[in-house]
């Protein structure tokens, strides 16, 4: 298996952006991850896009309608799909087309463009619910959230104020995100005092509907060390997807995201994942959704991942930083584009250029997750220098 | 030197006008059943990966990949969406076996077109939403005007295209699966009411219901599952600008370039004179004299007098379309490219029946993405380990 590095990354500001089309957003951000290696066009072998559901722009075959904005003219492009989870998994995606043998490089493009989808997008999350047993009931996907976080709570005892300090800790580290939505600084009681959505959920504890894209460049490893000194590998990718039946799982554990894990785990070589990873990027819409995932990574144990966060352990400067870009919660949740961003942070963290959110002593390996569909998709990927 | 990777089990549904007593779940399950019996193996526990095509739209569902797993044996296991015909899903799992990370890999794609009540206008939702969908056409005038140019420019005729249409239903009479065998003469294509002008109704090919499953192995893995491997020698695939504005609308350049890939991993120089059998894209009947110049399976201009020769059919100098292809089987949406996929299986075993051709040893399968798209995919099959 051939080694493959992500050479070059880029983002675009994300919030409502009504002036730019979904292709202009894709180039945006396709053309800073090319500027940021030195790389143009030409040099791109193969392109792989990575969107959410084309209900939210309204286009069927959203990836056709996209391929010139993601630079996709007259190459080999294809667009992977895993709901939430497609964000990292297109980071996955791209790394087979690269160790497969087939191409030196990859040009990896997610966009997401909601504000199209009036008057809300969750107008469109009610075409993913079952046609026959549950779209009649009109469910509203945070009312599905509601019930996850509920049982999560119920099952280890976790407080409110305890999950409520997840969304005060991101939202501070967007503030020093340059494409942050809603970096604030924030206060636990803001969080418990702002709008019930669906009990247990508060305003504050969801993550904003976004507009924007992010890229990376991969390369095989000959090419790679010809383009930059400083290439970051990709040592493991891990997907995994469980039953379509969401309503005959315990919620308290996320399965798919364990199995997702120890997938790219033992391509890794990891053996003790709390000890060997350094820096992590857990998929974080719902704030109770980054302890749910750290669980499931296995980076602390069932029903811990709250005491962490508690502890300072998960703050920028602790000893396992989470989500130090500010996560969906601060940086705003262009669906796909967010995950996508997240193996943008891990990219910068592991090479020290994450600036004012940098996290300290040298990480050498960092870990990106997302999380999708009906609550049952976990996709991972693992980077080391 | 890429590794061996080979097809070792198909399993397909026949293909119906509609299905009524069949959920797309059920046909799936089929198909999956036939296939994992044919390689010998139990999903739960010797199939890696699944790699599944589909699109939202088509479905009607958003993320639609929540509702696959169940009936693939796939739950809790590696599965991920393509958006794109089922020809790219190969394609994706023939990468993931080539990093070597992944041994077996399931592909699925299906249709269940009869479901949709006005299909036409959902095809309409891809049509660039600030430029094209204003005009509010129905977008078959695309297959119209692209039609006319390319019998303007390759100086073809409508009753050489009538001639195309005649052989696939022909042809799918022999083929049990088909839909839409039937015994027409030329003269009847071209007295057929025209739709849209030049394209008359018995050109275009006629929607049809059913899944297709197909079985990929390393080629280790392959020589133990199946006695008679179908190995993949070069895949291909390519998309040409979104835009209609400024693509020529008269040479398939996805076609062109996408085969030029899968030739080059392939060794083949002489297309004409190496493939013994192609099974390629005929959505509309010029579709396949378009695609067989774009192939480089004959010359620009030639491919109608290889019809009339009748050096298409079987016996010919090169096999083209012998199950029927979609004129005679029924379009089946993404499982469009998979069925041929079958199709040419099938051939080089010598299981194809009473449509076999002797002594095939290399087979070609090709996709279009459809309206209003300009990309396809090409994979190059033998039957020579």
């Amino acid at each position: 298996m051939g080694r493959v590095a992500v050479v070059g990354a880029g983002i675009t500001k994300f919030m409502h952006r009504s002036e730019e089309t979904g292709k202009e957003l894709a180039w945006e951000a396709a053309k800073m991850a090319l500027d940021s290696c030195e790389l143009n066009l030409e040099d791109i072998e193969s392109v792989v896009l990575g969107s959410a559901p084309d209900a939210f722009d309204g286009v069927h075959m959203k990836g056709e309608y996209l391929a010139d904005g993601a630079g996709a003219w007259r190459k080999p492009y294809m667009r992977g799909y895993v709901g939430g989870g497609t964000g990292v998994f297109v980071g996955a995606q791209g790394w087979y087309h690269v160790a497969s043998g087939l191409f030196d490089t990859c040009l990896v493009v997610a966009e997401e463009k909601m504000s199209s989808c009036l008057p809300h997008p969750q107008g469109a999350f009610l075409t993913i619910f079952d046609h026959t047993l549950e779209r009649p009931l009109g469910p509203n996907l945070i009312w599905i959230f509601a019930l996850e976080m509920n049982r999560y709570m119920h099952r280890y005892g976790i407080t409110k104020e305890e999950i409520a300090l997840v969304s005060v800790k991101n939202k501070r580290n967007a503030l020093d995100h340059p494409c942050a939505q809603l970096g604030a600084e924030i206060t636990v009681q803001d969080v418990l005092d702002s709008e019930v959505m669906v009990w247990p959920v508060n305003r504050l504890d969801v993550s904003p509907t976004s507009d924007g894209a992010a890229a990376i460049v991969l390369a095989s490893e000959n090419v790679a060390r010809r383009i930059t000194d400083k290439p970051v590998w990709i040592e493991g990718v891990g997907w995994s997807l469980d039953s379509a039946y969401w309503t005959n799982r315990d919620l308290y554990y996320p399965r798919y995201v364990e199995c997702a894990a120890r997938m790219a785990y033992q391509m890794a070589g990891i053996r003790e994942p709390r000890k060997e990873i350094n820096v992590v990027e857990p998929y974080d819409p719902f704030s109770y959704k980054e302890l749910h995932h750290l669980e499931g990574l296995l980076l602390c144990g069932k029903g811990e991942a709250a005491r962490l966060t508690a502890d300072g352990v998960t703050a920028r400067d602790g000893d396992l930083p989470c989500c130090p870009s500010g996560g969906a919660l601060g940086v705003g949740n262009a669906i796909a584009a967010t995950g996508l961003m997240k193996i943008c942070e891990i990219f910068w963290q592991l090479r020290g250029e994450a600036g004012k959110r940098q996290v300290p002593g040298k990480p050498r390996r960092g870990l990106a997750q997302a999380w999708g569909d009906l609550m049952q998709v976990g996709t991972v990927v693992i980077m080391g220098v | 030197m890429l590794p061996n990777v080979a097809i070792v089990g198909i399993g397909r549904t026949s293909f119906n006008s509609i299905t009524p007593d069949m959920s797309y779940k059920e046909l799936m399950f089929d198909a999956a059943v036939k296939a994992y019996n044919e390689a010998g193996v139990d999903p739960r526990k010797d199939i890696d990966s699944f790699v599944c095509c589909s699109e939202d739209f088509l479905e009607g569902t958003s993320i639609f990949d929540e509702y696959v797993p169940d009936q693939l044996g796939a739950a809790l296991k590696p599965v991920h969406t393509i958006c794109a015909d089922g020809l790219y899903g190969l394609i994706a799992a023939y990468m993931q076996i080539c990093t070597g990370a992944i041994d077996t890999v399931a592909i699925e794609a299906h249709s269940k077109l009869s479901n949709l009540l006005t299909p036409d206008w959902c095809i309409a939702f891809a049509m660039d939403p600030i430029l094209n969908r204003p005009l509010a056409h129905n977008p078959y005038f695309i297959a119209g005007m692209e039609m006319n140019r390319y019998l303007y420019q390759s100086g073809n005729s409508k009753e050489q295209c009538a001639q195309v249409s005649a052989k696939n239903k022909r042809s799918a009479l022999n083929n049990p699966v088909a839909a839409y065998g039937a015994e027409v003469t030329p003269d009847q294509v071209m007295s057929s009411e025209v739709v849209f002008y030049p394209l008359s109704r018995l050109d275009m090919s006629p929607p049809a219901d059913g899944a297709v499953v197909v079985v990929l192995a390393s080629g280790r893995k392959a020589k133990m599952l199946s006695s008679k491997p179908i190995w993949i020698k070069g895949v291909g695939w390519c998309s040409d600008t979104p835009s209609l504005e400024t693509r020529n609308w008269g040479e398939a350049a996805y076609a062109r370039l996408a085969a030029e890939m899968a030739y080059k991993m392939a060794g083949i120089k002489n297309p004409g004179k190496e493939i013994d059998l192609a099974e390629i894209d005929d959505t509309f009947s010029y579709k396949e004299l378009q695609h067989l110049e774009a192939l480089g399976l004959c010359r620009r201009g030639e491919a109608a007098l290889l019809v009339t020769e009748g050096a298409t059919q079987r016996g010919g100098e090169i096999a083209v379309n012998l199950s029927g292809g979609s004129l005679g089987i029924g379009h089946l949406a993404e499982a469009s490219g998979l069925e041929r996929v079958a199709e040419v299986t099938l051939q080089l075993r010598g299981e194809a029946g009473k449509g076999q051709v002797s002594h095939a040893k290399i087979g070609l399968a090709q996709c279009w993405q459809g309206i209003p798209s300009a990309s396809g995919a090409v994979v190059i099959l033998t039957n020579q380990g």
